[in-house]
């Protein structure tokens, strides 16, 4: 199970405007790269674009920070990470940017982000993403995180998946295409 | 599905970055020590019993247009109804039920910035529950995966 809570506008990735082609292909692979021996052609082949055209795209949305990474995406919950915590914190201000850092290091954490707090309702300005087998797990990782914050902590919780009610895939701007450059 | 060592190993130098060359599969096999033919055949096995969702590109949403967590406290007897409620809303992509009074956590998404508020308005008042905004801030580990530890697991 990954469990995305998508970043939203902030933290700006170099200017890259998607253009109509590039479109074409972020569509076409959204539910995989093609298993071939090489899957730019095959791509290619479906979409009519020479197979160099599309690695040299795919390499420069890469570098752009437009495509985050290829990989090969485990889904965690069929692994056996039955136990979905996401744990929240509640940091001093000042603290938050070197402490995200360390949390977001560690091997367990899959996702870090600061959020902001809506006070008197919700005091937690740091969250964490851990998975675990079982719920002892969750929480002797949640307490190695508590150990690591130390008095810069004045509070936390940790809030498990109880269902996955919905989950789709990423949607695309539908305006705003660039020209397609070669 | 039994995983054996070379699936593992597959995984774990795999579920992060994958190369983005002419023959990625070919450059797989030599760092596992296997042919290429069996690295593919690996990867459709682990991609149809879905230990691995997905071998492919990973987005970046931000440039996808807007999005933003959020939360409602829904009461234990409504929460099926407000569930279905969010997972109808335009631009709802997950939804997740948690044990906490906020109990329902969703991801909105839309083309920019304004149409997202808008979506998040509409929705807020049709379930007539104060709606927690979540954008991140920033973000120190963005859904980059974590390091499996496969004794542990059953």
């Amino acid at each position: 199970m990954s469990v995305s809570t998508f970043p939203s506008e902030q933290t700006a990735v170099t200017s890259y405007q998607l253009c109509a082609t590039d479109r074409q292909l972020i569509l076409a692979t959204q539910a995989g790269l093609p298993l071939t021996t090489n899957p730019w052609a095959t791509l290619g082949e479906q979409l009519g674009i020479p197979a160099e055209d599309v690695l040299a795209r795919f390499q420069r949305m890469q570098d752009a920070g437009v495509l985050r990474r290829v990989a090969a995406v485990p889904d965690h919950y069929k692994l056996g990470y039955r136990f979905n915590g996401m744990t929240v914190w509640d940091i001093h201000d000042e603290a938050v940017p070197e402490m995200g850092q360390r949390v977001g290091e560690l091997p367990f954490v899959s996702h870090c982000y600061r959020r902001p707090r809506h006070l008197p309702w919700w005091a937690y300005n740091l969250f964490a993403m851990v998975h675990g087998t079982s719920r002892q797990e969750v929480e002797d990782k949640a307490s190695q995180i508590r150990d690591l914050l130390a008095e810069t902590c004045s509070g936390h919780t940790i809030l498990y998946s109880s269902a996955i009610l919905k989950k789709t895939g990423l949607r695309l701007k539908k305006q705003g295409d660039a020209p397609c450059s070669e | 599905m039994r995983l054996d060592s070379t699936d593992k190993q597959l995984i774990n130098l795999y579920q992060r970055d994958l190369p983005v060359c002419e023959r990625p599969y070919l450059e797989m096999s030599r760092q596992l020590g296997i042919s290429e033919g069996e690295v593919i055949d690996r990867l459709q096995a682990l991609q149809s019993d879905q230990v691995v969702s997905r071998v492919g590109p990973v987005f970046e949403h931000r440039r996808a247009g807007a999005s933003m967590l959020a939360a409602v406290a829904a009461p234990e007897e409504q929460m099926d109804l407000v569930a279905a409620r969010i997972n109808r809303a335009p631009g709802v992509n997950h939804n997740y039920a948690r044990e906490h009074t906020y109990n329902l956590w969703f991801v909105m998404t839309a083309p920019d910035e304004d149409t997202l508020d808008e979506r998040l308005d509409e929705l807020e008042h049709q379930l007539r529950l104060p709606m927690l905004r979540l954008p991140m801030v920033e973000g120190y580990h963005i859904d980059l995966g974590f390091d499996i530890d496969w004794e542990a697991l059953p």
